[in-house]
C-alpha cells in the first residue's frame, strides 16, 4: 500500500501547513547537523594534520589492501562456507527421517541464538591464539560461516517450501524419487528465490567482520585502530572507516538489486517470507 | 538506485582526487641503527639454543604493536619501533643477526598470547611490556628486568585527584586483561577495561572516567601526546619488573640474555635506546636496573 | 563448566547488564523506530528524505563503529554520559553503559523502522482505499484501519529485530560494559582449560533468553490473530 493512499491530495490550507512544517523540519535538521560540525571544529577535529593520514598514498594503500581487501576476503570466505552449510542443514531439516531432522534442527536453533562474538572468542582462544594473525583471521571466518550457515539453512528451507507445490507433485507423479525431486526440480527454483536473502546475508557478514576487532583479526577496524593509536585522530578515523563500510555495503546492496532484477524478473518476492532478509537485517 | 550509483561515483572521484594530492603523514623513523655483533656471536657456547639461532641466522621476536613508545607498528611500516623493540634489536645483534634485515621477524604479541606463543615455539623471545611474575615463571622463562616501572595515575589537567587513594570506589580505566587493571582493583578502585591505553586517555579527556592508570612511562607518553590536557599524579603504587620472555626448555638463554643486557647497560646502548624512544616524551633517562640472578 | 557454578554471582551480574541493555534499548528503539516510520510514510517530503538517509546510513554501518563513535567521538561533540550514574549493588550503569545503550538504540531503531514499514505495506491496499472512500481523514485512517493491522503484521519482523538486539548487546562488552560477553572473555582467559564448557554455558543461557523473547512474540501474534 503506498503512502499516498493514506491521505487526500492536499488542499490549499494543507499545502500551506505542510510548507510550514517543511521549513521547521529543515531548520531543525540544519541546526542539529550544524551544531555537531561546529562542536567538532571547535575540538580541532578538522585540522589538516588529523586528516593528512588519509590522503597519504602510503596509508591509503594500507587501508585498501590490509583493510578493505582482508575484510572482503573474510566476508566472502565466510559466505561461501555458509552457503554450503546452509544447503546441507536446510535439506537436512526437510528430511523425512527424524534422526536426520532433529539434529539439524538443534544445530540450526543453537547457532542462530548464539551471538557471533561469543563464537569468535571461542574459536580464537581455543584454536587461533597460537597462530597469531592467521589464527585470528580464520577464527573470524569460521565463526561467521557457522552463524550465517545456520541462518541460511532457514532461508533454504523456506525457499524450497516456497516453490509451488504443484512442481513437486508433478515430479512425484512422473515417478521421480525424493532426492531427484529435490535436486532437479526444487533446488534450482529455490535458489532463484533465495538469491536476495543470500546477498543480504553477505551484507550482514561484511558488517560482522568488524567484530574481528575483539580478537585482533586483520581487516578494516584493525587498520583503523593502528591509525588512531599512532596519530590520535579518533574522530576522523571513525568517520572514514564508517564511510568505507557504508560504501561497501551500498555497493553490495546495489549488486543484490541488480541480481534480483536480472535473474528473478517480475516474480514478486516477498522479502520477509524467505527468512527475514533485508527488512530485519538478518542477525546483526 | 540511480542515486546510489551517482553517489558512489562522486565519492570515488573525490577519493581519487584526494589521493592525488598526496599527504605526507607519518615518519620514516625506524629507530636506532644497531650493528650485528659477529664477535659476540662467535663466542656463544656450542649446542646452546642461542648458537642454533645464530647459525640459522633468523630469529622471531614477539613485541607489542599498539603501544607507542614501547612497541608500536605504524599502519604503513613493516617494522615496529619502541623501547622494547630497541632492546630486542640489541639482543638480536648479540646473536650476530642484523636487526635491520628481514631475518628478524617481528610478531605481534598481545597480553593473552605471550605464554602460548613461547610454549608453542612461535616466537624465540618476547619483549612486550612483559612483567616478571612468579606465576609466569612456572610456564615460561623470564629474566631481566630491563626496565623498572611503577603504576601511576593520569587525570585531567584541572582535576584535584592526587593519587590512587582518592579513587576508591571510582572508575579507573586501564587496558583489558593487564596487570595494571588488577592492581587498580586491588587498590579499591573499580577497574574499567578498554582496548588500548590511548582509548583510556581519550576517555579521561572526555570525562567518561575520572582517571586512568598504568605504568608511569606509558602515562608520560600519553600526556606528552595530548599536550597539556592531562597530568600524571600520585606515587608509584606498584612496581613492575619488565623482562624478557624465552621458552622454558632452554634455560641457558637466561645467562646469555643477562650478559647481553648488562653489556648494554655498561656501554650506554641501553641509555641510547631509552632516549631515542621513551625519552622523546620528556622522561628522564633512569639508571639501568639491577638484573635478577638466573636460577641454575 | 564448573567455574560458572563457582562464580554464579559474577555470571548473574553480567547477564543482569545484558538484560538491562536489552530492555532499555528495546523500549527506546521501539519508540524511536516508530517515529522514524511515521516520518517515512508521512506527507512531508523533507522528513521522508531525512529519515530515509538516517536509516540507510545506520543499517549499513557496523554496530561496532557506532559504539566507537559514541565512546570516542561523541564526547567531543558534547554527547557526554558522565551524568549517568546509577549503581544497584554490583550493577553499574555509568557512562559506558549509557553510551552502549544509546548506540544500540539508534542502531536497532533503523531496523524497527523498516520492520514497521513492512508491516504497513502488508496491509491490503483495499483497506486504505475503502477507508478513504467512506471519507475518513488521515488520522482516522491510520488510527482505526491501518495501524491495528500493520502492528499485527509487524510482530514477526519486530521480534526478529529484538532478538538481534539481545545478541548485539554483546558488542558493548568490547567497550567496557561488564556484560555477558566481557565476562565470558575474562573467564576464558583465567580458566583456559574450561574454555569449551564456559562457551556452552553462556551459549545455553543466550539460547534460553532468545527462546523467551521468541515465545513472548509468538503469544502476542496468536492473541492478535484474526484468521
Amino acid at each position: 500500500m503506498s503512502a499516498s493512499l493514506l491521505f487526500d491530495s492536499p488542499g490549499p490550507r494543507t499545502i500551506a501547513r505542510h510548507r510550514m512544517y517543511t521549513v521547521i523540519a529543515v531548520v531543525a535538521l540544519i541546526a542539529i547537523v550544524g551544531y555537531a560540525v561546529i562542536r567538532l571544529a571547535d575540538a580541532g577535529q578538522f585540522e589538516y594534520d588529523m586528516w593528512e593520514v588519509f590522503i597519504t598514498p602510503r596509508y591509503d594503500k594500507v587501508i585498501l589492501i590490509d583493510g578493505v581487501l582482508n575484510t572482503l576476503r573474510m566476508a566472502f570466505s565466510a559466505i561461501i562456507g555458509a552457503v554450503v552449510i546452509g544447503v546441507i542443514f536446510g535439506i537436512g531439516k526437510l528430511s523425512d527421517h527424524a534422526f536426520v531432522r532433529w539434529p539439524c534442527w538443534a544445530f540450526v536453533e543453537f547457532f542462530r541464538a548464539v551471538p557471533v562474538l561469543l563464537l569468535m572468542v571461542l574459536f580464537y582462544y581455543q584454536y587461533g591464539i597460537t597462530r597469531g594473525e592467521t589464527g585470528a583471521y580464520w577464527s573470524v571466518v569460521f565463526a561467521l560461516t557457522v552463524y550465517n550457515g545456520a541462518v541460511l539453512a532457514e532461508v533454504f528451507r523456506a525457499g524450497v517450501l516456497a516453490v509451488p507445490a504443484g512442481q513437486a507433485e508433478a515430479a512425484y507423479a512422473m515417478g521421480m524419487r525424493k532426492s531427484q525431486v529435490m535436486m532437479i526440480i526444487q533446488l534450482p527454483q529455490a535458489v532463484k528465490i533465495m538469491i536476495p536473502a543470500i546477498i543480504s546475508q553477505c551484507v550482514v557478514a561484511l558488517k560482522d567482520t568488524s567484530l574481528g576487532y575483539a580478537v585482533t583479526a586483520p581487516g578494516l577496524t584493525f587498520v583503523g585502530k593502528q591509525i588512531y593509536v599512532g596519530f590520535a585522530n579518533y574522530v576522523p578515523t571513525v568517520i572514514v572507516i564508517a564511510a568505507i563500510y557504508i560504501l561497501l555495503n551500498l555497493i553490495l546492496t546495489a549488486i543484490a538489486t541488480w541480481v534480483q532484477k536480472r535473474f528473478v524478473g517480475e516474480h514478486k518476492i516477498d522479502m520477509y517470507e524467505v527468512g527475514g532478509g533485508m527488512a530485519t537485517g538478518g542477525g546483526f | 538506485m540511480r542515486l546510489t550509483r551517482t553517489r558512489a561515483v562522486v565519492v570515488g572521484l573525490m577519493l581519487a582526487v584526494t589521493t592525488a594530492c598526496g599527504g605526507n603523514a607519518g615518519s620514516d623513523d625506524s629507530g636506532k641503527k644497531v650493528e650485528a655483533d659477529k664477535d659476540a656471536a662467535a663466542s656463544l657456547p656450542a649446542d646452546s639454543h642461542m648458537k642454533e639461532l645464530a647459525d640459522k641466522g633468523e630469529i622471531t621476536i614477539g613485541v607489542k604493536f599498539d603501544q607507542p613508545g614501547l612497541g608500536f607498528k605504524d599502519a604503513a611500516s613493516d617494522v615496529p619501533t619502541g623501547f622494547d623493540v630497541e632492546i630486542a634489536k640489541i639482543l638480536a645483534a648479540g646473536l650476530g643477526i642484523d636487526p635491520a634485515s628481514d631475518k628478524v621477524k617481528w610478531v605481534e604479541t598481545i597480553s593473552d598470547n605471550r605464554e602460548p606463543f613461547l610454549q608453542k615455539g612461535r616466537v624465540d623471545l618476547v619483549l612486550a611490556s612483559y612483567s616478571i611474575t612468579d606465576e609466569r615463571k612456572q610456564i615460561v622463562g623470564q629474566t631481566g628486568p630491563y626496565m623498572l616501572t611503577g603504576q601511576q595515575v593520569l587525570v585531567k589537567k584541572d582535576s584535584n585527584i592526587k593519587g590512587i587513594e582518592d579513587l576508591k570506589g571510582k572508575e579507573v580505566c586501564s587496558a583489558e586483561g593487564s596487570t595494571s587493571l588488577e592492581n587498580v582493583n586491588a587498590k579499591g578502585a573499580k577497574g574499567v577495561g578498554a582496548e588500548t591505553y590511548s582509548a583510556c586517555a581519550e576517555d579521561v579527556m572526555a570525562g567518561s572516567v575520572p582517571a586512568m592508570s598504568t605504568d608511569g612511562s606509558i602515562l608520560l607518553g600519553l600526556a606528552a601526546q595530548n599536550e597539556g590536557e592531562l597530568k600524571v599524579v600520585g606515587d608509584e603504587f606498584s612496581e613492575e619488573h619488565i623482562g624478557v620472555g624465552y621458552p622454558k626448555q632452554y634455560p641457558e638463554m637466561c645467562e646469555w640474555i643477562n650478559e647481553t643486557l648488562q653489556k648494554s647497560f655498561d656501554n650506554g646502548d641501553w641509555a641510547d635506546a631509552f632516549e631515542s624512544t621513551l625519552g622523546k616524551s620528556g622522561s628522564e633517562t633512569p639508571e639501568p636496573p639491577k638484573l635478577d640472578a638466573c636460577k641454575s | 563448566m564448573s567455574v560458572l557454578f563457582d562464580n554464579w554471582d559474577l555470571l548473574l551480574v553480567a547477564f543482569a547488564h545484558t538484560v538491562l541493555l536489552f530492555l532499555i534499548a528495546g523500549l527506546l528503539s521501539l519508540l524511536f523506530g516508530t517515529l522514524l516510520a511515521a516520518m517515512r510514510v508521512g506527507p512531508i517530503g523533507v522528513l521522508r528524505k531525512a529519515a530515509g538517509v538516517f536509516v540507510t546510513l545506520v543499517r549499513n554501518t557496523p554496530l561496532l563503529i557506532l559504539l566507537v563513535f559514541f565512546r570516542i567521538a561523541g564526547p567531543k561533540i558534547g554527547i557526554q554520559f558522565n551524568w549517568v550514574d546509577i549503581v544497584w549493588g554490583d550493577i553499574r550503569m555509568t557512562a559506558f553503559f549509557a553510551a552502549g545503550a544509546v548506540a544500540l538504540t539508534l542502531y536497532t531503531s533503523a531496523f524497527v523502522c523498516e520492520a514497521i514499514r513492512s508491516g504497513i505495506n502488508a496491509v491490503p491496499v483495499g483497506q486504505a482505499e475503502a477507508a478513504r472512500a467512506i471519507g475518513l481523514p488521515f488520522t482516522d485512517v491510520m488510527r482505526a484501519v491501518v495501524l491495528p493491522q500493520a502492528v499485527r503484521a509487524s510482530v514477526p519482523p519486530l521480534a526478529s529485530v529484538q532478538i538481534a538486539l539481545l545478541k548485539n548487546s554483546t558488542v558493548t562488552g568490547v567497550f567496557g560494559v561488564t556484560e555477558a560477553f566481557s565476562r565470558m572473555r575474562l573467564f576464558t582467559n583465567d580458566f583456559p582449560t574450561q574454555r569449551v564448557g564456559i562457551f556452552i554455558g553462556f551459549a545455553l543461557i543466550f539460547v534460553l533468553l532468545v527462546e523467551i523473547v521468541s515465545f513472548g512474540a509468538n503469544r502476542l501474534e496468536r492473541r492478535w490473530r484474526i484468521a
